[in-house]
C-alpha cells in the first residue's frame, strides 16, 4: 500500500511498489488524462508535477512518490482556467492532442519558475516532450500567451 | 467559444435511441440507387430492412444533432464534416451538437473514388474534399423542408421566405419560427424536396465554410478528458500486450499483406509455463501472427510479454538486410528483363531522347520511415454474455474496415460487431486496417473478458507498417530551345501502389513521359504515410528539376514556366510563395532558398526553405518555411493552416532526421532514443501559410505540406555548397560525405 497526495487528495493504492505511477495514476486510479507514450522516458506524454516538479511518470515508482504531492492534468484547474490551459485553446494548439497533457504540465513547471520566459528558455525547457503533430510553434505561442496573461 | 459536444465520451449510438419517441425531426439516411440519400423518418420506417439510420435531428429545444462521420486524429474533419451541413441547413452553430456516425459506409460513408461502394476511411487528406458535395446537399434538403412547414403554417409560399441561423422569417411581415419551433410541430415530407445544385448558398452567403469557427474536440483535449481508445475502461476489464515475430512476414501481394487477419511468422514454441507463472498473467493467447499476454493489470502484461522467449517459424524478411537491398534496386533498375509497371505514358518518349539537344540523368534514394504516432496502437473489445455480440472501441481511420476485421478474424457477421469510434492519438495512414483490433477480439473470446490490448512503442516500432524505401532514376531530354520534351521516371522498391503515388507531374507539361515502377518483394510490413510516394518521388523530380534549371542558368521558377510548361495554378502558387518569401532578395551569410512543388489529393503547393548550414556537424538548420497553397475552397481555415503546418513539421522530422534500418529482417530502431523525431529545438524559427484565393471544390490539405519540403532544403543545400544531396534522410553524417565529395 502506497500512499500519497493526487491532486490535492489523499489517495492509497495497493499496488507493487515498483509499479511505474503513469499505471498507477491511470488503471489504478482511473485519471487517464496522462499518457502513455513511450514507457521510456523520451516522449515526455506521462509528465506529471511531484511536488511541484515536472516528473516523467513512467519513470518514476508509485514507491517514490510515497507521501509526496502528484498532481496531474486534471488536478491542473477544475475547470481548464489555468492560465495555460485558457491559452492552448486561444492559439488553437491542440491537433490529435494525445500529447499535450505533458505539454501543459512541463509548461506550467516553466511559468511556475519563472513567469516571464524567453522564447529560447522556453524551447530549452520543452524541448523534453515530443508533439508529432508538430504543433511546438503554437506551444511556444501559448505559452508567451499565458506568460502575459497569466 | 461552443463546448456542445466536446467530450464524446464512450459513443452509445443507436440508431433506435435516435429514431424512438424522442420527438422533433428526425432526418435519416438511406441507401439509393445513386448512393446514400436523406430520407424522411416515414419513408426509413417504411424500409423495414433497408440500412436506414438518422442523421440529423432537430429537436423542439432547438438542439440540432449531426453525426459526423469525420474521424478525428488531430485534422478537425470531426467538426469540418458537420460544419457543412450546418452551413447549408443555416443552422445556428451554437446549438449544434455532433455525435459520431455508426460504422456503417454504406449510408455514412462517400462513395469509393477507387472502386466500387462506399466507404468511410479517413485517408489521404480526402474527408472534406470526398464528403463535401453530399453533405452540403443533404443541409440544404433540411433547410427546404424547414422551409415549407413555416410556409405551410403562414399560408405563403416557400419561395418567399429567408432563413436566419435557426430561424425561418418572413420578410414581408418579420414573423419568426425558430427551427426547434418548427420540429415541434413539423412534419416530413417523404420522398424529401429535391435540391438543384443552383440553390445551394453563394459563397458570400457563407456563415460557417471559411469562417473562424473553434474546432469542437480542443476544450477537452487541454484538460484531460478527451477519449482516446487507450482511455477506455469496461467492468472487468483485463490488459493484454502482444508479441510478433521481429522478423517480418508480409506477404508477398501488398494487399494480400494488408489483410489484418493474414497470419504471419506465427510463433512455434514458447516458455510457456514461466511466463504464465508470472505475476498477475491470465492466459496467453496464440494468435495468427504472435503471441498476446494477459494479465490484471497492464504492468503486469507488459513484464511478461517482456519474459517471452519465443521461437518463431521463418518470416519471408529473414536475412533481409536494407542498405544491401537498396543497393540491389539499382540492378534492378538496370536489368532490362525487371518486371515493370507503367504508370504514365505520353507521346514518344524514345523520338523525344533520340532528337534531343541535350540529356539529363539523375538518381536518387530514400530510407524506410515510421508513423510513429504518440498514441501506441491498442484497442478494447468486449462480448456479450451470448458470446454472440462483440464491441469494439478504437480509434480508427477507417472503422468500416476495422469493423470488417473484427468480424472475418471472429468469422462473425459485421452486424455482430458495434464499432465505438474515439479520438486517435496521430493516425498518418497507419489506422485503417483495425489489426490490433482483431487480435483483441480474439484475446477477449479466449479469456472470456473484456480485453484492453496495448502494442508497447517497441511493438509498434518493430511491426511497423513502413514506408518503403526507393531508389529512382530520372532522365529528361530538352530540345533546341531548352525545353524539356521526354521524361523518364523510374522507381525501383517494395509496395506496389505505395511506390507510385506522387510520381506523375499533372502539373508540368511535358509532352512525353514514360513514368514506371519497379518491383520487388523482401515481406517487410508496408503501408500508407502521410502522403507516402510523394516524400521520395516529390524529392527526386522537384530536385532533378532544380537540375536541370541550373544547368540552363534559368531562375528555378521562371525554368518552370518556360521550359517545362508549368500549369497556371501551380503557377499562381509560385508567384504566391515568391512574394511571400522575397524569393530574390539577399540572404544572409551562410543561408540560402530552395523552391519546389507538390501535389496532394487534389491540392498544389509551392514551398521554400531558408536553411543553414553546420560544415563541422553536417546538420542542416531551417529557418524559415513559406508555403503557398490552392487547396480549393478552405472550410476550416484554422484547422486548415494547422494542417499545412502539421504537414511542414512532419516533413522536415522526416526529411533531416527520421531512418528506419533493417537487419536480418528485423527492426533495428526501437524507441525515440534510435528513431528520433523533431523536437521544439529544431523547430523553424518562421512557417508561412497561405492559401491561394480559389473557388473550386476543397481539396486535401492534411499532406500538401510534407512533400515539397525535401527538394526544398535538397535546393537550398545546392545553393549553399554546390552539391546535390540524393539520398533521404539528410542526416549530418550523410551530408558530412556528400560535403567531402
Amino acid at each position: 500500500m502506497v500512499s500519497f497526495t493526487l491532486n490535492d487528495k489523499p489517495v492509497s493504492v495497493d499496488a507493487d511498489s515498483d509499479t511505474p505511477l503513469l499505471w498507477v495514476i491511470r488503471d489504478h486510479i482511473g485519471l487517464t488524462g496522462t499518457k502513455y507514450g513511450c514507457g521510456a522516458g523520451l516522449c515526455g506524454a506521462c509528465t506529471v508535477h511531484v511536488d511541484g516538479r515536472a516528473t516523467l511518470s513512467c519513470q518514476t515508482s508509485v514507491s517514490d512518490v510515497a507521501d509526496r504531492k502528484v498532481l496531474t492534468i486534471e488536478g491542473l484547474s477544475p475547470d481548464s482556467s489555468h492560465p495555460l490551459q485558457r491559452a492552448w485553446i486561444a492559439m488553437e494548439v491542440p491537433q490529435c492532442g494525445y500529447c499535450q497533457s505533458g505539454q501543459i504540465m512541463k509548461a506550467a513547471e516553466l511559468l511556475a519558475d519563472n513567469p516571464k520566459p524567453s522564447r529560447a528558455q522556453i524551447i530549452e525547457h520543452m524541448d523534453s516532450n515530443i508533439c508529432r503533430c508538430g504543433t511546438y510553434h503554437r506551444i511556444i505561442a501559448a505559452v508567451e500567451l499565458a506568460s502575459r496573461e497569466g | 467559444m461552443q463546448h456542445a459536444a466536446t467530450t464524446l465520451r464512450i459513443p452509445e449510438i443507436s440508431r433506435r435511441s435516435l429514431l424512438a419517441g424522442l420527438g422533433g425531426m428526425t432526418f435519416c439516411l438511406a441507401l439509393g440507387v445513386d448512393g446514400p440519400r436523406l430520407v424522411s423518418e416515414a419513408q426509413a420506417a417504411a424500409m423495414a430492412d433497408a440500412p436506414v439510420t438518422p442523421w440529423v435531428r432537430i429537436a423542439p429545444d432547438g438542439t440540432i444533432t449531426i453525426l459526423t462521420a469525420g474521424a478525428e486524429m488531430g485534422q478537425g474533419s470531426m467538426t469540418g464534416l458537420p460544419l457543412i451541413l450546418a452551413e447549408e441547413l443555416d443552422a445556428d452553430w451554437a446549438r449544434v451538437k455532433l455525435e459520431w456516425a455508426p460504422a456503417e459506409p454504406e449510408t455514412y460513408g462517400y462513395k469509393n473514388p477507387f472502386g466500387s461502394g462506399h466507404m468511410m476511411w479517413i485517408v489521404g487528406s480526402r474527408a472534406i474534399q470526398l464528403y463535401y458535395n453530399d453533405l452540403r446537399r443533404a443541409g440544404a434538403q433540411v433547410r427546404k423542408v424547414l422551409l415549407l412547414n413555416a410556409a405551410q403554417k403562414w399560408g405563403v409560399d416557400a419561395a418567399t421566405l429567408k432563413t436566419e441561423p435557426s430561424v425561418v422569417i418572413d420578410p414581408q411581415n418579420g414573423a419568426r419560427l425558430t427551427y426547434g419551433e418548427i420540429a415541434a410541430f413539423g412534419t416530413i415530407p417523404s420522398p424529401l424536396p429535391e435540391v438543384d445544385p443552383k440553390e445551394l448558398k453563394a459563397r458570400k452567403d457563407f456563415r460557417l465554410i471559411g469562417k473562424s469557427v473553434p474546432r469542437r474536440d480542443t476544450p477537452s483535449k487541454v484538460n484531460g478528458t478527451a477519449q482516446y481508445a487507450i482511455d477506455v475502461k469496461v467492468p472487468g476489464m483485463v490488459y493484454a500486450s502482444a508479441l510478433h515475430s521481429p522478423v517480418h512476414d508480409a506477404a508477398k501481394a501488398i494487399w494480400d499483406s494488408l489483410d489484418p487477419t493474414h497470419a504471419s511468422a506465427p510463433p512455434e514454441s514458447w516458455n510457456d509455463a514461466e511466463v504464465r507463472a508470472m505475476k498477475g498473467v491470465i492466459d496467453i493467447v496464440r494468435l495468427p501472427s504472435g503471441l498476446a499476454v494477459v494479465a490484471d493489470r497492464f504492468e503486469n502484461a507488459r513484464a511478461a510479454r517482456d519474459a517471452l522467449t519465443v521461437k518463431w517459424s521463418k518470416g519471408r524478411a529473414d536475412g533481409f538486410d536494407s542498405v544491401l537491398a537498396l543497393d540491389g534496386y539499382v540492378a534492378i533498375h538496370h536489368d532490362p528483363k525487371a518486371q515493370a509497371v507503367t504508370l504514365e505514358k505520353k507521346g514518344d518518349v524514345n523520338a523525344a531522347f533520340a532528337g534531343a539537344a541535350k540529356t539529363y540523368k539523375a538518381e536518387f534514394r530514400s530510407d524506410y520511415g515510421y508513423h510513429a504516432q504518440m498514441e501506441p496502437l491498442n484497442a478494447v473489445v468486449r462480448f456479450n454474455e451470448a458470446g454472440d455480440r462483440v464491441e469494439v472501441w478504437e480509434g480508427s481511420q477507417a472503422p468500416d474496415e476495422s469493423r470488417k476485421a473484427v468480424a472475418k478474424a471472429l468469422g462473425f457477421s459485421e452486424a455482430q460487431v458495434d464499432f465505438h469510434q474515439c479520438y486517435m492519438g496521430g493516425g498518418f495512414g497507419r489506422r485503417t486496417l483495425g489489426d490490433y483490433a482483431a487480435e483483441c477480439a480474439l484475446i477477449a473470446r479466449q479469456v472470456k473478458k473484456p480485453v484492453k490490448l496495448i502494442w508497447t512503442r517497441e511493438e509498434d516500432l518493430a511491426q511497423g507498417m513502413l514506408r518503403p524505401q526507393s531508389f529512382q532514376c530520372l532522365e529528361a531530354a530538352t530540345d533546341s530551345s531548352g525545353r524539356v520534351t521526354g521524361w523518364k521516371h523510374c522507381v525501383v522498391g517494395e509496395g506496389e501502389f505505395l511506390l507510385g503515388t506522387g510520381i506523375k507531374i499533372p502539373y508540368y507539361g511535358v509532352p512525353h513521359q514514360d513514368i514506371e515502377r519497379r518491383g520487388v518483394s523482401h515481406g517487410i510490413r508496408l503501408k500508407h504515410w502521410r502522403a507516402v510516394g510523394h516524400v521520395f518521388n516529390t524529392f527526386a523530380i522537384e530536385s532533378f528539376v532544380d537540375q536541370m534549371a541550373v544547368d540552363a542558368g534559368i531562375d528555378p521558377i521562371t525554368f518552370r514556366i518556360e521550359k517545362m510548361g508549368m500549369i497556371p495554378k501551380a503557377q499562381k502558387c509560385f508567384e504566391a510563395v515568391a512574394q511571400m518569401c522575397d524569393w530574390t532578395a539577399k540572404r544572409p551569410q551562410n543561408r540560402a532558398l530552395g523552391i519546389s512543388i507538390s501535389e496532394r489529393s487534389g491540392s498544389l503547393g509551392a514551398g521554400v526553405a531558408e536553411i543553414s548550414l553546420d560544415r563541422q556537424s553536417g546538420k542542416i538548420r531551417v529557418h524559415k518555411v513559406w508555403i503557398a497553397v490552392d487547396g480549393g475552397v478552405i472550410v476550416q481555415p484554422g484547422p486548415a493552416q494547422a494542417n499545412v503546418e502539421s504537414g511542414i513539421i512532419y516533413g522536415l522530422s522526416s526529411v533531416l532526421q527520421e531512418r528506419v534500418t533493417i537487419k536480418d529482417g528485423v527492426v533495428e530502431q526501437s524507441n525515440f532514443h534510435d528513431y528520433n523525431v523533431m523536437r521544439m529545438s529544431d523547430l523553424p524559427e518562421e512557417m508561412h501559410v497561405k492559401f491561394v484565393e480559389a473557388d473550386t471544390r476543397p481539396t486535401g490539405l492534411g499532406e500538401i505540406g510534407n512533400p515539397f519540403i525535401a527538394p526544398a532544403i535538397a535546393n537550398a543545400f545546392f545553393r549553399l555548397t554546390g552539391k546535390r544531396l540524393r539520398h533521404l534522410p539528410f542526416t549530418p553524417e550523410r551530408v558530412l560525405e556528400v560535403l567531402a565529395t
